[in-house]
């Protein structure tokens, strides 16, 4: 079945739904777009507070860029889990949101949560621009050096965050408390990733527990892409790029084994 | 999976089963608490079904509510997976099963347009290249830019069937969906889907309609209880199935199907010959007038009687009504006759069959319907022509030096 008309006619619907999502993100909103910007601007806001008057905690140059400003450090590591924890939560839903399509109509399933990913990456290359300026700004001329990783790196997140969102996506449709457990997680997964403070604070055995979490080495990789502008550490990165595509084949697999079912069980 | 070339659709021993949960563990809690004893129940909506529709066939699915037809017919659409068995569907697929399903409400209808074309098949090209005629089709004009939410249910449904139809598929499925908008839209669609029919798709279509189906349709097939019934001619499935299945059906003496409500009836249907002798048989040309009794147990409001005149193979030549004659009276109790004359008849010569209704003002109401209760013929008369079934008395010039255009 899956010929080249196929493919073609579902890459096409892939785009528009993907454009579905950003379209009607924030309709009817008064700040409309500028919202995707406001939102981690006023948690940099926050944690920034938090961390340097309330812990006065300090971070340290970022080595070799001499950059010392913890609002981008934060944000560098920020925007990427931010990314990958908005595609999980909307690709999650997105199989119960559209039951009415998947009852009513014929079309790849797994374009659902791909299309929320997609959405959230478009949103996640506008901030992810954004902080390139800001990191020019002040003059850190190597974060452009390590593009190539960057984009590496990005398109790693999103191939981790689609390979959760297809397999959560699929089991909340059996199990509707899926969607309400994972908030919790993320909260959780949240602070036991070195996102708002540097891992250097932890015990070093700490540490090594830590990067079991293989959103540490993403954290870690972004930060010394964007922060220190040096190449991120072969072992984070790789480890990283192996718990990706592992968990995309889970995810996929997952898919694939439950969409059958779908619209007997919506 | 082999599939000839000149079978378009293949249904291979399908089976569907649905899963009637008594207690079902919809949340982690209840799965973790009671484990695997979930309560299920077995229910074959299909079974062992099999059958083909050549190239260019429209098929016709029928039978009762939960009979299977649409499970069938989601299974063709591949929304559904068989429990055992295969389906094949050769071409470009689109599939009718609910109009606008795919339609976000606070997107514009033109953003709806593209993403409904898409999710049916249809390249961004060629809705580029379709839009207007897409736009025209519905009549949503000036609306097109506005979110579908603040659609009337008219339009939103009649941008979904617009859309749909534009689609151009190989193969069509079709459930329930032509009975959509006013009237006029509704003829609309049903000239779209016989100019589809004809330029050669395939069709298979789920309907409730059985004049519909009668007319429509090729090739018939009757589900009941999940299994396939028959599957043959029009006329004769549609007769093997309303002579068994409805509760409210009998048959008459004569062994002709009868359904309705019976709070009126037809009693008798007889035709009067020009001198008004009651008789069988007909000259084509004469005066010909249909005699129908009635017998109105209560008072029945805005009564409509309809004679329907078929072809012996079923083919529908004329259903004239008393509305369509603005003759429908407040109120009728009792007895009584309702004559309808045709001066002159313009049968050719053959035979034809009767069949009379009495139902509501909006035809959806039977009182009293009698399938074919009355066969006549028509002898050669004034009427000259012979190829065909009517005449329809059109006036011929041969000759004159018209200039070209």
């Amino acid at each position: 079945m899956t010929t080249l008309a196929t493919y073609r006619s579902s890459r096409e619907l892939f785009a528009n739904l993907t454009l579905r999502e950003l379209r009607s993100k924030y309709k009817r909103s008064f700040l409309g777009w500028a919202w995707s910007t406001v939102n981690p601007l006023a948690n940099m806001l926050v944690y920034t507070i938090v961390f340097k008057y309330f812990f006065h905690a300090r971070l340290g140059p970022g080595e070799p860029s001499g950059l010392d400003v913890y609002s981008l450090w934060l944000l560098s590591a920020m925007l990427p889990w931010n990314f990958f924890q908005n595609s999980v939560m909307t690709a999650i839903s997105s199989l119960v949101n559209n039951s009415n399509l998947i009852k009513k109509t014929y079309f790849p399933r797994d374009l659902l949560p791909a299309a929320n990913v997609a959405a959230g990456l478009v949103s996640h290359a506008i901030e992810m621009g954004l902080l390139l300026v800001a990191l020019l700004a002040f003059g850190n001329y190597r974060a452009l050096e390590e593009l190539p990783f960057v984009v590496l790196l990005v398109f790693l997140t999103a191939l981790f965050g689609l390979g959760f969102g297809l397999m959560l996506s699929v089991l909340n449709v059996y199990f509707r408390d899926i969607q309400h457990f994972v908030t919790i997680l993320f909260m959780v997964w949240f602070y036991m990733t070195p996102i708002i403070y540097p891992i250097a604070f932890l015990h070093s055995r700490l540490q090594t527990i830590m990067k079991i979490n293989p959103m540490t080495d993403m954290a870690l990789s972004f930060q010394a892409t964007l922060y220190d502008g040096t190449h991120p550490g072969w072992i984070e990165l790789s480890y990283f790029a192996l718990a990706a595509i592992a968990l995309f084949v889970v995810g996929r697999s997952v898919f694939n084994r439950l969409e059958g079912g779908l619209a007997e069980e919506l | 999976m082999t599939t000839g070339p000149d079978i378009a659709v293949r249904a291979d021993g399908v089976s569907k089963k649905f899963r009637l949960f008594k207690e079902r563990n919809n949340t982690l809690k209840a799965t973790i608490l009671r484990g695997r004893r979930i309560v299920v129940e077995d229910f074959w909506a299909l079974r062992d079904v099999s059958f083909e529709v050549p190239r260019g066939e429209t098929f016709g699915l029928i039978g009762e509510n939960g009979s299977g037809k649409s499970t069938m017919l989601k299974c063709l659409t591949q929304i559904l997976r068989p429990d055992a068995g295969s389906v094949a569907v050769q071409g470009k697929v689109s599939a009718l099963l609910e109009l606008g399903a795919g339609f976000h409400a606070e997107l514009t209808g033109r953003e709806n347009v593209f993403l409904n074309g898409a999710i049916l098949g249809l390249s961004q090209k060629e809705l580029r290249r379709r839009f207007d005629e897409i736009v025209d089709f519905a009549g949503i004009g000036a609306f097109i830019d506005e979110p579908v939410k603040n659609y009337s249910s008219g339009m939103y449904v009649r941008l979904g069937f617009s859309v749909a139809i534009n689609v151009d598929p190989e193969v069509l499925l079709v459930d329930e969906v032509l009975a959509v908008g006013d009237e006029a839209f509704q003829r609309k669609c049903n000239e779209k889907f016989l100019e589809l029919r004809d330029s050669g798709k395939t069709v298979v279509l789920v309907s409730h309609g059985l004049s519909q189906v009668q007319n429509l349709c090729d090739r018939v097939a009757w589900f009941s209880h999940g299994q396939l019934m028959k599957v043959g001619p029009p006329r004769e499935v549609i007769q093997a199935y309303t002579g068994t299945v409805q509760v409210d059906r009998e048959v008459d003496d004569a062994g002709n199907p009868r359904w309705g409500s019976g709070e009126g009836r037809i009693t008798h249907v007889e035709l009067l010959a020009p001198g008004g002798l009651s008789v069988d048989k007909v000259r084509s040309g004469d005066r010909a007038t249909f005699r129908l009794r009635y017998d109105m147990q209560s008072a029945i409001e805005r009564p409509v009687f309809t004679l329907a005149i078929r072809t012996v193979n079923g083919f529908l030549l004329t259903s004239p009504t008393t509305r369509d004659a603005n003759c429908v009276p407040e109120k009728l109790q009792g007895g009584g006759t309702v004559d309808v004359t045709f001066d002159p008849l313009r049968l050719l010569p053959g035979t034809y069959d009767v069949t009379v209704s009495l139902t509501d003002v909006s035809y959806s109401h039977p009182y009293d319907v009698r399938q074919n209760v009355l066969r006549f013929d028509v002898e050669p008369g004034s009427i000259p022509e012979t190829q065909g079934a009517v005449s329809l008395g059109g006036t011929w010039r041969v000759g004159d030096l018209v200039p070209d255009p």
